[in-house]
């Protein structure tokens, strides 16, 4: 069996600078799951559907269940570990827990995160933009109504 | 007890106890968690859905680099290798024969993942295929292939003891129940309806696929971390199979990524102790979505119904027969059938009732439990026909059905519980939110429909409750939180009789060795019995601070009342920290309550009561593109009667994502086999709902009589409100367009399809 090639890496996560060999086949996910004892991005589909590993490199939301971790190489990477200020919670994070968008908990540091990346894209999202952008994130048992709403309170216009 | 002023946490939105944890991440979930000295598995599935195991040879396997372990059937010889809630008919891995495509056939072992994962590749196996059956049709016919050969080993279940398999059939299970004459009744009937329905097999699709790490300990003891919903049912399950004491099984639930059923009865908790065992050091097991697909499933079921109706609409006889596919092993599924089927007639007074349904075995992932356990499959079809029912007799539906409603405190079977609820507000109140009595634009049309599901009976929760030296309390109880909110509801349940601030409580993850026993988290049963039971356990903490009080404060217990952890009578007040310490003569000790909630067998037909009736009615507004025959749901409005709600967001919640996961299975969900292999096991071939498909308008609503048995009157809640989903919608689209949908889901296609021959038949 070949081994496989490896890289060094070097790049931030949540503000903290990372340096790691990690072989090329390796995926994101992985690195921060199990390297970096990151667990809040969940494995579920392994197809880039669910949404539950979506994590921002350098603010853009990525699957990292089908992201490699090379490609990380000099960047800045932000999972919802990174999000709350010590025990100040983000916005995003906040009208979650306000809107009772929280059900199991499994999708919500993707949700969370996705949110965030819109926000940054558009601060007073419609709900048709909402809709739109979480095509990728889905959800299990909250049916969306409280995610949705949760995600137009943090907007500039409030639903 | 002491007098209750009006409630101050329960009927609050109080926001979830554990939200915190969850939106920063920190949350800890089964496929989280990290032993010393981890090991990890993975699974050898079978690629055949019937074959005779030739070789399973593990021997390139164990010797390629990290692999720890590898283990074949053939290996299990030291334990009972079998188990099952109902039957013990699932081998931990295949023995001899492979039963469906997916099944797991051996077991690697490595130091991590990766290595685990390769070395799969190295297991020589050998398989040499046999006939299989993966429909109904194919199991049920004359000198089908059967799944299953030996004797069938009973499981743990008390009120299975009479399960009715039929030898030399793929029939695993009958369920028969009659009351009246319904020939006769049928012969006299106005109005005789037959059809007959199915319902597809649709997955879960919990979003964290099923995970369990092991390990055993220098004394014998076995600990399974498991992302369960019956830590306790999985005890009894490895205590047999181990041939160890309850006691030295300890089985501790984190926080779970959704259940819905899937989670219940024994998963991977088996194979992960046995690994663990084997290698001496613990195991880890976290399956993909794609072995979730392989692990459990709604059972698909086919039923004919024949309503008999007088000619006043009256309904005088049901008669039923159902098959339901339990897929390779029955796991609950004869359970499913049989609790299913009881409550066929749904909320409606039936006087003559035939209901026969069999639990069939196929070549195919075994089917077990999953929100609304059989009450979807049947109502699908019995809601259906009573809308067929009203327009053959030109009754409104709404009408037809408030005029066969049972009325609170009738039989609905004897030595069952009466009927706690007023169903006639639930109908009524869904009918106005959805404007009925208004006319719908022309391109929508309105569709009702209700539902009845028992409860869990007889079933058994007790709770322990710990009053701290600080007034701080932590609550013992083994509910499982899965999402659906039970550590908040519990907690405010403690909150509200001790009358402590709510951040002041505590509640602990079930941990077999530590929280009490509780039978299972499924049912919607934890508000109303593990609640009761955190309740009792509560007052009774309460009961002996207040004999502490009274004697402090010389006043009888009944002059006393408490509020923000104060004890007080007249003017004088003190605080549950003085009188701890007094109690205790220290600044230390704890005062430690205890509920038990038993209701025990009864004279029912399923040998219990049901300890209250889910009620539920949908009401749905549809349009429909005729070009393309896809179905949008326009408006839908839930109400359901839920006695009273403790924390009203939550249920709010939780039907909001009832209905979402039961229009999945009405309008996109349905697990294809092609030659017995399973062609969509994962999220791009299998379609679960998105946000952009929720109805643009969605209304959850509740009844609230506190005529509930649980604690303030609540009833459970959570699986009710998406039974009525698939019925309801069919109902508008036949009143939409007067296509009769028979088959679920209601694809495109399919209506596309059903339109168009409508349109041949109109314009021939």
């Amino acid at each position: 069996m070949l081994t496989p090639s490896s890289s060094d890496l070097a790049f931030t996560v949540n503000g903290r600078a990372v340096a790691l060999r990690v072989p090329a086949h390796a995926l994101l996910l992985d690195l921060l799951r199990d390297r970096l004892g990151l667990t809040g991005a969940k494995r579920s589909c392994d197809m880039q559907v669910c949404g539950a590993c979506t994590v921002l490199v350098d603010g853009e939301p990525v699957s990292a269940c089908t992201y490699l971790a090379v490609e990380v190489d000099g960047r800045d990477v932000l999972t919802v570990e990174g999000l709350a200020d010590g025990e100040v919670l983000d916005p995003v994070q906040a009208a979650f827990v306000d809107h009772g968008a929280v059900q199991c908990g499994f999708c919500t540091p993707g949700m969370v995160l996705t949110a965030r990346a819109l926000l940054a894209e558009r601060p007073a999202p419609s709900r048709e933009d909402v809709l739109h952008y979480l095509r990728g994130s889905l959800c299990r048992c909250t049916g969306y109504v409280k995610i949705v709403e949760a995600i137009l309170g943090c907007g500039t216009g409030r639903p | 007890m002491t007098a209750r002023g009006p409630l101050r946490v329960v009927g609050q939105s109080v926001r979830r106890v554990d939200a915190v944890e969850k939106v920063t991440g920190r949350a800890r979930y089964a496929s989280d968690l990290v032993r010393p000295g981890m090991l990890h598995a993975r699974l050898l599935r079978s690629p055949y859905p019937h074959a005779r195991l030739v070789r399973v040879d593990g021997t390139a396997a164990r010797a390629a680099a990290g692999v720890q372990a590898v283990v074949t059937g053939a290996d299990l010889g030291w334990c009972d290798p079998y188990f099952g809630p109902a039957f013990r008919d699932r081998p931990i891995l295949a023995i001899d024969v492979a039963r469906y495509e997916g099944e797991p056939v051996a077991a690697v072992v490595a130091e991590d993942d990766e290595a685990a994962a390769a070395a799969l590749e190295l297991i020589d196996a050998e398989y040499e295929e046999r006939p299989a059956v993966t429909t109904l049709d194919e199991a049920l016919a004359p000198g089908a292939p059967l799944v299953h050969t030996a004797k069938p080993l009973a499981g743990h279940f008390a009120d299975l003891s009479s399960l009715r398999p039929r030898p030399g059939t793929n029939i695993c299970h009958q369920f028969h129940f009659e009351r009246g004459a319904v020939g006769e009744a049928l012969a006299g009937a106005a109005l005789v309806i037959d059809d007959t329905y199915t319902f597809p097999r649709v997955q879960h699709y919990s979003m964290e696929p099923h995970a369990a790490v092991a390990a055993w300990d220098e004394q014998g003891g076995l600990t399974v971390w498991a992302s369960t919903q019956n830590p306790y049912s999985v005890r009894v399950e490895l205590a047999g199979m181990f041939g160890i004491p309850l006691g030295r099984i300890r089985i501790v639930v984190p926080h779970l990524g959704g259940g819905f059923g899937g989670k219940t009865y024994a998963k991977l908790e088996p194979i992960v102790a046995v690994l663990a065992r084997v290698t001496g050091r613990p195991v880890r097991l976290a399956l993909t979505a794609e072995e979730a697909f392989r692990t459990v499933r709604r059972c698909d079921a086919r039923v004919r119904v024949r309503l008999g109706l007088a000619g006043d609409g009256r309904l005088v006889a049901v008669e039923c027969d159902a098959d339901y596919d339990v897929g390779a092993y029955a796991d609950i599924g004869p359970r499913v059938v049989q609790k299913g089927t009881y409550t066929a007639t749904g909320p409606y007074r039936v006087p003559h009732v035939r209901l026969d349904a069999r639990a069939v075995y196929t070549n195919t992932t075994p089917g077990g439990a999953f929100r609304g356990f059989g009450v979807p499959q049947l109502a699908w079809a019995v809601e259906s026909l009573l809308d067929e029912a009203a327009r053959r007799l030109d009754r409104d539906p709404v009408d037809l059905r408030r005029d066969n409603l049972l009325h609170h405190g009738e039989e609905f079977a004897p030595g069952d519980t009466p009927i706690d609820g007023k169903f006639e507000e639930s109908l009524g109140r869904a009918a106005e939110a959805i404007r009925w009595t208004q006319a719908a634009a022309a391109d929508r049309g309105r569709g009702v429909a209700m539902m009845m599901k028992a409860s869990i009976g007889p079933s058994v929760s007790e709770a322990i409750v710990r009053l701290h030296a600080d007034a701080s309390v932590t609550v013992l109880a083994s509910t499982v939180e899965m999402g659906q909110g039970a550590r908040t509801v519990m907690a405010q349940i403690a909150a509200e009789v001790l009358a402590v601030p709510l951040e002041r409580v505590m509640v602990a993850a079930p941990d077999t060795s530590i929280t009490p026993y509780d039978q299972t988290t499924s049912s919607s049963r934890s508000t109303t019995m593990t609640g009761r039971a955190v309740q009792e356990a509560a007052e009774d903490v309460l009961g002996q601070l207040l004999r502490v009080a009274s004697a402090r404060l010389g006043v009888a217990v009944s002059a006393l009342s408490v509020a923000d952890a104060r004890v007080s009578a007249g003017g004088e007040a003190v605080s549950y920290v003085d009188l701890l310490r007094e109690r205790f003569g220290m600044g230390g000790g704890e005062l430690i309550g205890r509920g038990v909630v038993a209701p025990g067998r009864s004279a029912a037909p399923l040998g219990g009561s049901t300890p209250f009736w889910e009620m539920a009615v949908g009401a749905a507004e549809v349009s429909v593109d005729e070009e393309t025959g896809a179905v949008t749901v326009e408006d839908y409005v839930s109400v359901a009667d839920v006695g009273r709600r403790i924390n009203p967001r939550q249920c709010e919640a939780q039907d909001e994502g009832a209905v979402v996961q039961g229009l999945g299975h009405t309008l996109y969900e349905e697990m294809l086999y092609e030659g017995g292999q399973l062609l969509n096991a994962n999220l791009a071939g299998y379609r679960v709902p998105r946000a952009a498909d929720v109805p643009g308008r969605m209304t959850c609503r509740f009844v609230e009589n506190a005529d509930g048995p649980g604690p303030f009157g609540a009833k459970g809640a959570g699986e009710g409100s998406l039974i009525p989903v698939s019925p309801a919608v069919a109902n508008a689209l036949a009143r939409l367009t007067g296509v009769r949908m028979r088959e679920l889901p209601l694809t495109p296609e399919r209506v596309w399809r059903a339109l168009r021959a409508r349109r041949r038949r109109a314009d021939p």
